[in-house]
């Protein structure tokens, strides 16, 4: 039996512990904010955060997962007004929007551990992360108004 | 009663109507069909507002928006028009999405950069229609001439009393009224638009796409759903010989193990043969998947190599092909040339590797047949759905997604009729077919793959006096048809016969090419290759006549003119009519000298760094590009700026034609950097994106500046989702040798600066 807390609700899971906790938030919990994109953590789509850190759902087992709390992109911010959120749209960051989720979840682990990243700083957090629309310019931007709106 | 209920009978008469028009493939077009534009299209473009708008008592209006979105903004773009000329309220106004059906709709094939420039007329039309209805409702109502009540935001106002009354109140009577015609519709002025041409509306998904509520094919969730994945054929034509499921059956959560029966090749849009694990959850139905043991029979296409293709293509381009153009007398004038050059250029097969790998869900019950699916084309996925299960049109529905990214992978939905198969094996309940990243790059319709070979006779001046281009590569029509082996007029059309050049002798040769796998098409198509291979040869004649690219370049595109499509045996002209859309060298010329100017050309760079400089039209759309590198002395280069220039006429949504500039941009700079499928005994060698490599943020540009030139809400409108591509391989590939003085010919770029 795994024991996880996912977006501040408590839960528990008695099925295979070696699923990928991405298949159990989008199959099992229905919960499809967090995406699936190459299950092998080349490309960011399923980004979480573990007790706060980054991590990769799709590689991330539901026993490793055990006792630990789980933040999705549902519940990064209960309105959908976190800074990063808000710069995305002010921006137009999303094209077709698939990456997104992963991109903001990223983004927002930077922007704990740095307060105003350098464009070196941004590059080095968010280079796991595939946009194949090609909206890496925008993301950048909105990292940096969100860091500037955090800030003020 | 609101506009929903007349909208269903109106419905009815609309299908009754076009009930028995041919789903011929629009695309497939030539001239002498005297249909252009959305009328070539299947099913043609439908203008009626009861189709497309619903008001409500309250006054929310519901816009209908029948293409499918995949980022490049058409849910915001195709309802903002029709809610600018309704003289609507934006933030009252709600965005549907059609299902598959073109009868009602008209044409939904999401592709070939059609959209805005097939519907703005017809959707500017209906949205003026239910304005029209709207005022004369509230005029009735007051007992007053139409002709003095004026929509104004969401208001009906009588002009003399200063009278108002809401949409909502008089929907229901204007839902009533008969449709004026077109001809009895006033359009809006330019002047008098609220959001068209401004830019300053957000996208309507863009808070369901930051807050993880969007709804893609992958995200798809119904009560009592189960969850399959696909081992197919790892060759294309290949056949299951046998298969053993017992291991996969005892992995807990398996249900059931299905055979999905082979196609005969060409296997159009139909699923591949393969083998479906259906389980409790999509973890369980992988796990299934790798104990099952399968023995394929592979096929024809089993030798398939892509080392042994490539200089097989190669070897053709150096032969004679069926001329496809010809002017003057290329070979006396290359004989007689003070200098001539020869080149051979390369770009392999590609993936398109949208984000959301493919996906699909069904469900079957009471005969009927329900599928929800990322689709480009629902209509085709309906009707390719229905025929393989031998169902009626009528008992299928499709319902559209959005889709997380399309790049014309989509538009193929083998996938969907895969979810319907799989369905019909467990009656009632839904079933989602998702595909892997591996099944998508291994699996695909691949972009063809190409040599291209170029000649040209100098004058003393350096002038050129004589182009020879060869082009050879398969088809995408061996999708549908075994014997084709020759580029398609769409092919053809895709800047290679069209090259608007003013070289007296000029002929461009096709010889034949045999696919081996299923060649699609990928965001701008045989675009790719023909600019890389043209706009390339380009800087290099310059560079052999010692003179300046970009005055080169627009000196070869020569005076300002406009060339008749048919003049250069374009048969195609992307749909349109050769006569609203020849190609303009003018604007051809204005582009390349806009980003140029932007890109500061002719500025003085340190060793190591260059600009590049490529134009190319395609799509109705004339777009240049200039990319800034810097090569250090390991051959690491990095992208400082990019300024690129698009005349696409009027921009109806700015903002989403910039991202899709800034998009392609990114894309462009992949395809020539790290982009490449290869093929052993014919199967895909990459698995994932650590071996078909895509651009990441830290190789991007620094700055991508976009620079759209100023059109005519009158004139023609052009496309936008792919002519922002072709230029930007071979405008980097330019600014590499200007940087470095190494000419790249053969695509991806890959580790051949630093060897």
């Amino acid at each position: 039996m795994v024991s996880v807390t996912v977006n501040g609700t408590a839960r528990s899971f008695d099925g295979d512990a070696d699923m990928p906790l991405l298949w159990y938030l989008r199959d099992v919990l229905q919960m499809t904010g967090t995406k699936f994109g190459c299950g092998q953590a080349l490309c960011g789509a399923c980004t979480v955060h573990l007790d706060g850190v980054a991590v990769r759902a799709c590689q991330t087992q539901m026993k490793v997962a055990d006792g630990k709390s789980v933040t999705t992109i549902e519940g990064l911010d209960a309105k959908g007004q976190h800074p990063l959120q808000v710069a995305w749209r002010e921006l137009g960051v999303p094209q077709c929007g698939y990456c997104q989720s992963g991109q903001i979840m990223q983004a927002a682990a930077l922007l704990k551990e740095k307060g105003s990243p350098s464009d070196a700083d941004i590059d080095a957090a968010m280079s796991g992360n595939i946009c194949r629309c090609g909206t890496y310019t925008r993301i950048k931007a909105a990292i940096k108004r969100a860091a500037t709106a955090k800030g003020a | 009663m609101g506009a929903n209920e007349l909208s269903r009978r109106e419905f009815l008469k609309v299908t009754a109507a076009a009930g028995g028009l041919a789903l011929s493939a629009g695309w497939t077009h030539v001239f002498g069909q005297e249909k252009f534009g959305p009328d070539s299209m299947p099913n043609g473009a439908v203008d009626n507002p009861l189709v497309f708008v619903s008001i409500a008592p309250n006054g929310i209006v519901s816009i209908t928006c029948h293409r499918a979105e995949m980022g490049q903004g058409v849910r915001t773009g195709m309802p903002l028009i029709v809610a600018d000329e309704l003289e609507a309220d934006w933030s009252k106004v709600r965005v549907l999405q059609a299902p598959g059906d073109e009868l009602r709709f008209g044409n939904q094939d999401t592709d070939g950069s059609r959209s805005t420039r097939h519907f703005f007329m017809p959707m500017r039309r209906c949205g003026a229609a239910a304005r029209a209805m709207l005022e004369a409702a509230a005029a009735a109502r007051w007992g007053v001439p139409a002709s003095e009540v004026e929509a104004r935001n969401h208001e009906l106002v009588h002009r003399g009393s200063g009278r108002k009354l809401g949409f909502g109140a008089v929907a229901a009577d204007a839902a009533k009224l008969p449709v004026p015609k077109p001809g009895e519709l006033r359009l809006k002025k330019p002047e008098e638009f609220r959001y068209i041409g401004k830019g300053r509306t957000r996208i309507v998904d863009a808070m369901a796409m930051t807050t993880g509520r969007a709804v893609y094919g992958q995200d798809v969730v119904l009560p009592d759903m189960h969850f399959a994945v696909v081992a197919r054929s790892p060759v294309y034509g290949g056949k299951v010989a046998s298969f053993d499921a017992a291991a996969a059956m005892k992995v807990p959560g398996v249900v059931k193990v299905v055979e999905i029966k082979d196609t005969a090749i060409p296997s159009a849009f139909q699923p591949l043969a393969g083998v479906a694990v259906i389980a409790q959850n999509t973890w369980a139905a992988m796990k299934g998947r790798e104990a099952l043991s399968i023995k394929w029979d592979p096929g024809a296409n089993a030798a398939y190599d892509s080392d042994a293709y490539r200089a097989a293509l190669t070897k053709a381009a150096n032969g004679p092909g069926k001329q496809i153009r010809t002017a003057g007398d290329v070979d006396a004038a290359l004989k007689s040339a003070a200098k001539q050059l020869k080149a051979d250029y390369y770009v392999p097969h590609l993936t398109q590797a949208s984000m959301e790998p493919p996906a699909a869900t069904a469900r079957i019950r009471g005969g009927k047949c329900e599928v929800w699916s990322c689709v480009q084309s629902p209509e085709a996925a309906r009707n390719d759905v229905a025929k393989r299960l031998g169902l009626k049109r009528e008992d299928v529905t499709v319902h559209v997604t959005l889709l997380g990214g399309g790049f014309g992978r989509k538009s193929k939905a083998d996938y969907a009729t895969e979810a319907a198969l799989l369905a019909k094996e467990l009656p009632g309940k839904p079933v989602k077919v998702v595909w892997t990243r591996t099944d998508d790059l291994q699996h695909s319709f691949y972009h063809t793959v190409s040599a291209e070979h170029l000649e040209a006779g100098l004058d003393k001046d350096g002038k050129p006096v004589a182009w020879l281009h060869r082009s050879v590569g398969p088809t995408l029509m061996a999708l549908f048809g075994p014997d084709n082996k020759l580029e398609s007029p769409i092919e053809l059309g895709m800047g290679l016969t069209n090259v608007p050049f003013a070289i007296p002798n000029l002929r461009v040769e096709n010889p034949e090419a045999a696919a081996h796998t299923r060649v699609g098409w990928y965001r701008a198509v045989s675009n790719i290759p023909h600019a890389f291979a043209i706009q390339s040869f380009v800087a290099e004649l310059a560079h052999a006549a010692g003179r300046d690219p970009k005055d080169y370049l627009l000196e070869l595109l020569g005076p300002p003119r406009q060339i008749d499509p048919r003049s250069v045996n374009d048969t195609w002209n992307h749909g349109e009519d050769p006569k609203l859309y020849p190609v303009d060298t003018g604007r051809l010329r204005t582009v390349a000298e806009t980003a140029a100017k932007a890109a500061r050309w002719g500025r003085k760079l340190p060793k190591g760094q260059g600009l590049g400089i490529a134009a190319h039209y395609s799509f109705v759309t004339y777009v240049a590009a200039v990319v800034e590198v810097a090569v250090d002395t390991k051959g690491q280069l990095q992208i400082p700026r990019v300024d690129i220039a698009i005349d696409c006429g009027a921009q109806i949504n700015p903002e989403r034609v910039r991202a899709q500039m800034e998009g392609a941009c990114i894309m462009g700079l992949g395809n020539a950097l790290l982009g490449e499928i290869s093929f052993k005994a014919g199967r895909v060698q990459q698995t994932n994106f650590h071996d078909y490599e895509v651009l990441r943020m830290n190789a991007a540009p620094r700055a991508i500046h976009v620079h759209m030139i100023p059109g005519d809400y009158g004139a023609p409108l052009g496309g936008a989702g792919e002519p922002g591509v072709p230029p930007i391989a071979p405008a980097l590939c330019n600014a590499i040798f200007a940087a470095t003085g190494r000419r790249i010919r053969q695509l991806p770029i890959r580790s051949q600066l630093s060897a």
